[in-house]
C-alpha cells in the first residue's frame, strides 16, 4: 500500500495515542497529538542538468502531554503500537522529572475547522512529472545556463487532544523557482501553485532568461537613498521579516516587537492579511486552534499580532490558531501573509492608493519603456506601470540574506540579488550591479512612505512547504543602500 | 533485521533497478532541548527519529529517497524508488558523474563523551537554566533566556563498493543571553555566544561554561549597552573576538570553499563562490597569519566524526596555508568534476536528507599574540565581541557582521563601551588586512548552518581566536 493510500488513518492515529496517555498516565494527564504524514518530493537542477533528485515519505508523531503542572513535548517517527507506547511512556516518565511549567494556557477546546482542497494529482506527482517541468524551463531558457528546483509536497495532518478536539486536514502544493544566467548575472522567476498543473514551467523559464539578458553589463552606483520599485520576491522579505519580527505574538508579549494595535504605523496603502486559505493551508494549527484569515494591517492601521495559546495567555488575548513545532521558543509566525493589491476589496474597502488603472490599461507594456535587452527587466505590466511613474530610482527582483540588527526597529541589513536596473524618467536605462542596504522594514513602509501599490499579486514559495508570501510589486519613497558591489 | 541489514537491502534494490552506485544510510537520532525565561522552564522538547535514506547512480544522475521504517520491504522499496528517481533525472541530463576513488571501509567510530547529556537529570538540566536566568533576571535583563540541546546520533552506513560503518556522535551545548528593552530598540549579551557553545562532547561541556557565573555581568551589559554611545562610523582598525571571528570563517572562508558552490551546484539558492578552480594554489586569499585548515579529527569538536557521510575517513588537510588558497570541502563526484583526489567532507541531515558537501571545523591555526598584545598594540580602534547579526553575498565576498558589544581602543587600552558595533567589507580585502593573530584558539561550534533545497541545518566548528585587521569600515547604520 502506498503511503498516499495510508491518508484518512492519522486521526484514528491520534486518538489511540490520546486514550494511550489517558490509560497510562491517568484522567488528569491532559495530551495534545499531531500525526502528520507526508510525501515530500524535489527535483533540483543546475549548470542546466539535474543533479539532485530526492523524495521522502514521512511520518511523525508529535505528543505534549501537561501533567501535575509539568509539560513535555517529544515526538517520533515510529508509528507501530510499540512505537506508539513507547512514546508515551518516554514522554510521562520525563514529564515527572520536568521542571515546573506555570504559564501552561491549557488544551483548545472543541471547535470545527473548514475543510482543506487538495489536488491528488499533485500529492501523487512523480519524478517523470517534476523533470518534465525542469525540462521545460531549461529549454525556455534558450541556451543560457540556468538552476533551480521543482518540488510537490503533500501533508495528511490530524490532530486531537484529551479535551475532545480532533480534526483532520490535509495540503497539497507545487513550486517552482529557477534561475538563468548570462554574463555572471542572474535573472529569476519563481511560482508557487496548489495544483502540479497550474506550473507553467516554460514560462518561467522565458521569464528568468529575459530578466538574466535584461542585467548583463551592470554598472555600480554609489551607495545611498534612492526610491524602489521592489518585485513580488523582494517584497516577500519584507513580508516575512514583518511576520517573524513583528506580528510574532510571542515577540510582542516581550515587548521586542515593534507593532502597537491601534496605531496606523503603516501607509495607508499597506494593508496585509494573514490567509491560509487563499493558498490551501491546513484548517488548524498545532494546538487544534481553527485557522482563517487574519487582518494584520489595515490601511495602514495596525490591528493585531498572531497567537498560540501560549502568547495569547501572556497578554490576555485568543489564540489565532498560529501554533508551530518553534512557537513555544521562536513564537507564532503570520505564515501565508499577503500585502494585499491596490484596487483589491478589503473588510474596510478597497486597499491602496494606487491610480485606478491597470498598468497595461495605463498604456504601459511590460518592459519599463525599455528596448532590447533591457526590456526583460520588466516581466508583468503591473511592474511596468509602477516604473513608468518612478521619475529616478531603482527596480529591484530580489533581496537576499536579510538579517536583523535591531528586532525591534526591525532594522535590516541584505543584499540585491537577481538584478538591478536604475529607472530614469520612467523608464529602465541600465542595468546595475548588487548593492548593500540596511534599512528599517517598518519605516520604509510607514506613513507617507509607500509610493505605489501594485494591482496583481504573485504568490512566492517559502523555502518550507506549508508558508507562502503573496504580495504584488511595490514602489516605496526610499531604500538605504549602505554598500556598493565592491564594498 | 539489523540497521546493516536493511541499508544493505535497498543498496541492492537500487542495484537490481539499474543503479552503477548506490548507498545507503540508516540513522537514529534523539534530540533534547530544554529552555528557560525569566527563571521559568520555556519548553522541554525530546525527539526521536529513526528512518533510512538510499541514493542511486543511474546513468549520469542520481536519485534519492528515504523512508521510516527498517523492514526488509521497506528498504528495498527505498532502493528501488531511489533508482527510478535516478532514471527521472536523466530526463535532463549533465555530464557522466564519477567518484574519485575511495577505500571501503569497515568501521566502528564513537566521538568523546565524559558525561552522557541525555544521562544528566531534567532537574539538573532545568535547574541550571532556572538559576541562570533567575540571576540574569535580578540583574536588570527584561528577557533573560537559557537554553541547551542535546543531539544523539547512532548511524549505519553501506556501500555498493563495500563500505560498512557504524557510527554513534554525541553533541551538546548551551548558553544564557540577557537582552535589555529600551524604548526604540533593544540591546542583547550572551554567554558563550548567541544560542551557546556546542561541540562532539559529552555534558562536560556545558558544565565547563559555568552558566550562573557569567549571568550577573551579561545582564548587566545588556542595559548598560542601552545608554552606551555609538558605535562611530568610519575606517579604524578592528579586533574581533574569537567567537566572532568564527562567524567570518564561517562566512567568508567555508562556505567560499565549498566545492558544490564553485561548481554552481548552489547557484539558484546558496549561491556560487568568488573563487575560481582555476586559481587553486596561487591565489593569495589573505595575510600570512592566515592559515586555516579543514579538520575533521580535532577531538570534541563540533564538526568532527570518524567518517563522513560517504564513507570517507576524516582527514585533515589544509584550505589556506600562509594566506594563499590550497584546499577545498569536497565530496567525492564533486572532487571527480573539479580534478581533485579527495573528498571527506560530505554529510546528511538525518535519514531524509540526500549528503552534500558541507563544512567540518574550518579554522584558523594560532598566531603568535594574544589578545592583550593586540590590544596593546593599537593606537585606535575598535574591538567587537559576540555576533548579534550576519549577511552576506552569494559570491561569499561582500559581508557586513554586526556584533553584540564593543569598545573604544585609545593608546593601546580598551576604553567605553560603544553600542551597535557594525563592520563591513570584502572578503580577501579584508583577510589580507588581518596583521596580528592570538594564539587563544577555541572550537566554536556553529550547529544551525543552512544549506541546500530541502533545507539541511548542519552542524560545524570553527577554531578561531580574536585578530586584529586595519583599516575596516564600521558603524552602518540605517
Amino acid at each position: 500500500m502506498s503511503e498516499l493510500a495510508l491518508a484518512g488513518q492519522e486521526l484514528a492515529l491520534a486518538g489511540q495515542v490520546v486514550e494511550l496517555v489517558r490509560r497510562l498516565g491517568g484522567a488528569s494527564a491532559q495530551a495534545e497529538v499531531t500525526v502528520s504524514r507526508a510525501e515530500l518530493a524535489l527535483t533540483r537542477f543546475a549548470n542546466s542538468a539535474i543533479h539532485q533528485n530526492v523524495a521522502e515519505s514521512a511520518v511523525e508523531v508529535r505528543l505534549r502531554i501537561h501533567l501535575d503542572g509539568r509539560t513535555v513535548a517529544a515526538s517520533s517517527t515510529t508509528v507501530d503500537p510499540d512505537g506508539l507506547r513507547g512514546l508515551v511512556e518516554r514522554v510521562l516518565a520525563a514529564v515527572r522529572f520536568a521542571p515546573r511549567d506555570p504559564a501552561w494556557p491549557g488544551l483548545a477546546p472543541p471547535a470545527p475547522v473548514a475543510w482543506s482542497r487538495w489536488d491528488a494529482a499533485t500529492a501523487q506527482a512523480g519524478p517523470h512529472d517534476r523533470a518534465a517541468l525542469v525540462r521545460a524551463f531549461v529549454d525556455a531558457a534558450e541556451g543560457l545556463e540556468t538552476a533551480g528546483y521543482c518540488r510537490t509536497a503533500f501533508r495528511s495532518v490530524a490532530f486531537a487532544n484529551s479535551a475532545g478536539q480532533a480534526v483532520q486536514g490535509h495540503t497539497a502544493e507545487a513550486a517552482m523557482d529557477g534561475i538563468a544566467r548570462a554574463g555572471g548575472v542572474d535573472g529569476t522567476a519563481r511560482d508557487c501553485v496548489e495544483r502540479l498543473a497550474d506550473l507553467d514551467a516554460a514560462a518561467l523559464g522565458r521569464r528568468a532568461a529575459a530578466k538574466a539578458r535584461a542585467a548583463t553589463d551592470p554598472v555600480e552606483l554609489p551607495p545611498g537613498r534612492y526610491p524602489v520599485v521592489l518585485e513580488p520576491a523582494a517584497v516577500t522579505d519584507l513580508l516575512e521579516n514583518l511576520a517573524w519580527y513583528g506580528f510574532n505574538g510571542k515577540r510582542y508579549a516581550e515587548g521586542q516587537s515593534f507593532a502597537e494595535p491601534g496605531v496606523a504605523q503603516f501607509d495607508p496603502a499597506v494593508t496585509l492579511v494573514d490567509d491560509p486559505f487563499d493558498a490551501a493551508g491546513l484548517p488548524f494549527d498545532l494546538e487544534g486552534t481553527p485557522t482563517g484569515a487574519l487582518p494584520l494591517v489595515d490601511a495602514g492601521l495596525t490591528r493585531g499580532v498572531v497567537h498560540d495559546r501560549r502568547s495569547a495567555a501572556a497578554v490576555g488575548g485568543e489564540s489565532t490558531g498560529h501554533a508551530w513545532e518553534g512557537a513555544s521558543t521562536v513564537g507564532p509566525i503570520p505564515r501565508n501573509l499577503r500585502l494585499v493589491a491596490a484596487g483589491a476589496t478589503t473588510a474596510s474597502g478597497p486597499a491602496g492608493t494606487a491610480p485606478a488603472t491597470s498598468g497595461a490599461a495605463a498604456g504601459t507594456a511590460a518592459g519599463g519603456g525599455a528596448v532590447g535587452p533591457l526590456a526583460g527587466a520588466v516581466a508583468d505590466a503591473d511592474t511596468a506601470a509602477l516604473v513608468s511613474r518612478m521619475p529616478r530610482g531603482l527596480l529591484i527582483s530580489d533581496l537576499w540574506y536579510t538579517r536583523v540588527l535591531d528586532p525591534k526597529s526591525l532594522v535590516i541589513t541584505g543584499l540585491t540579488r537577481n538584478g538591478v536596473w536604475l529607472v530614469e524618467d520612467g523608464q529602465v536605462t541600465r542595468a546595475v550591479r548588487d548593492l548593500r542596504f540596511t534599512e528599517s522594514y517598518p519605516r520604509a513602509l510607514g506613513p507617507g512612505a509607500v509610493v505605489e501599490v501594485g494591482r496583481r499579486t504573485a504568490r512566492q514559495p517559502n523555502r518550507w512547504d506549508g508558508a507562502r508570501w503573496e504580495a504584488p510589486s511595490l514602489a516605496l519613497a526610499s531604500w538605504n543602500f549602505t554598500g556598493g558591489a565592491s564594498g | 533485521m539489523s540497521e546493516f541489514d536493511a541499508a544493505s537491502a535497498a543498496v541492492q534494490a537500487a542495484l537490481d533497478a539499474g543503479a552503477r552506485y548506490a548507498d545507503a544510510r540508516v540513522m537514529h537520532r534523539r534530540y533534547e532541548s530544554m529552555s528557560a525565561r525569566n527563571g521559568e522552564i520555556e519548553a522541554l522538547t525530546q525527539d526521536e527519529s529513526v528512518g533510512l535514506g538510499v541514493r542511486a547512480l543511474v546513468g549520469a544522475s542520481w536519485g534519492f529517497h528515504a523512508v521510516p521504517e527498517l523492514s526488509d520491504r521497506a528498504a528495498r522499496d527505498a532502493g528501488h524508488r531511489a533508482a527510478r528517481t535516478a532514471a527521472a533525472s536523466g530526463l535532463v541530463p549533465g555530464p557522466r558523474v564519477d567518484l574519485v576513488a575511495g577505500t571501503p571501509a569497515t568501521a566502528s567510530w564513537s566521538s568523546p563523551c565524559t558525561v552522557d547529556p541525555l544521562g544528566v537529570s531534567l532537574a539538573t538540566k532545568g535547574d541550571l537554566l532556572v538559576a541562570a536566568t533567575t540571576t540574569m533576571a535580578d540583574h536588570g535583563a527584561d528577557l533573560a533566556e537559557g537554553l541547551y540541546q542535546v543531539w544523539d546520533t547512532t548511524k549505519w552506513f553501506v556501500s555498493s563498493e563495500g563500505h560498512r560503518i557504524d557510527q554513534h556522535i554525541r553533541e551538546c551545548g548551551g548558553g544564557i543571553s540577557a537582552t535589555s528593552i529600551g524604548e526604540n530598540e533593544t540591546q542583547r549579551r550572551s554567554w558563550p555566544s548567541y544560542r551557546g557553545q556546542y561541540g562532539t562532547t559529552g555534558w562536560e561541556l556545558v558544565d565547563s561554561l559555568d552558566l550562573t557565573a557569567h549571568a550577573a555581568r551579561v545582564a548587566e551589559e545588556s542595559r548598560e549597552l542601552l545608554t552606551a554611545p555609538l558605535c562611530p562610523a568610519g575606517e579604524t582598525d578592528l579586533i574581533l573576538g574569537g567567537e566572532q571571528l568564527a562567524l567570518q570563517i564561517h562566512e567568508s572562508v567555508g562556505h567560499a570553499i565549498e566545492l558544490d558552490r564553485i561548481l554552481g551546484w548552489e547557484a539558484a539558492f546558496a549561491g556560487t563562490s568568488w573563487l575560481d578552480l582555476a586559481q587553486l594554489g596561487s591565489l593569495q586569499y589573505g595575510s600570512e597569519l592566515m592559515n586555516i585548515t579543514i579538520d575533521p579529527t580535532i577531538p570534541g569538536a563540533l564538526g568532527s566524526f570518524g567518517y563522513d557521510d560517504e564513507g570517507s575517513p576524516a582527514v585533515r588537510r589544509d584550505a589556506v596555508r600562509a594566506g594563499r588558497w590550497v584546499g577545498v570541502l569536497a565530496g567525492r563526484d564533486s572532487a571527480a568534476v573539479a580534478g581533485l583526489d579527495y573528498g571527506g567532507s560530505v554529510r546528511a541531515d538525518g535519514w531524509a536528507r540526500l549528503p552534500m558537501v558541507r563544512m567540518t571545523n574550518v579554522g584558523l591555526e594560532p598566531g603568535p599574540h594574544t589578545l592583550d598584545e593586540i590590544i596593546a598594540a593599537t593606537d585606535e580602534g575598535v574591538l567587537m565581541d559576540i555576533n548579534r547579526s550576519w549577511s552576506i553575498d552569494d559570491k561569499r565576498l561582500n559581508f557586513q557582521f554586526g556584533c553584540e558589544i564593543g569598545w573604544e581602543i585609545r593608546n593601546g587600552r580598551r576604553g567605553r563601551m560603544l553600542r551597535n558595533p557594525t563592520y563591513t567589507g570584502i572578503g580577501p580585502r579584508f583577510w589580507r588586512s588581518m596583521d596580528m593573530l592570538s594564539s587563544e584558539i577555541v572550537p566554536w561550534g556553529t550547529p544551525n548552518c543552512g544549506k541546500g533545497q530541502p533545507g539541511q541545518i548542519g552542524h560545524t566548528g570553527h577554531p578561531a581566536a580574536p585578530a586584529r585587521f586595519r583599516n575596516v569600515r564600521v558603524g552602518v547604520k540605517a
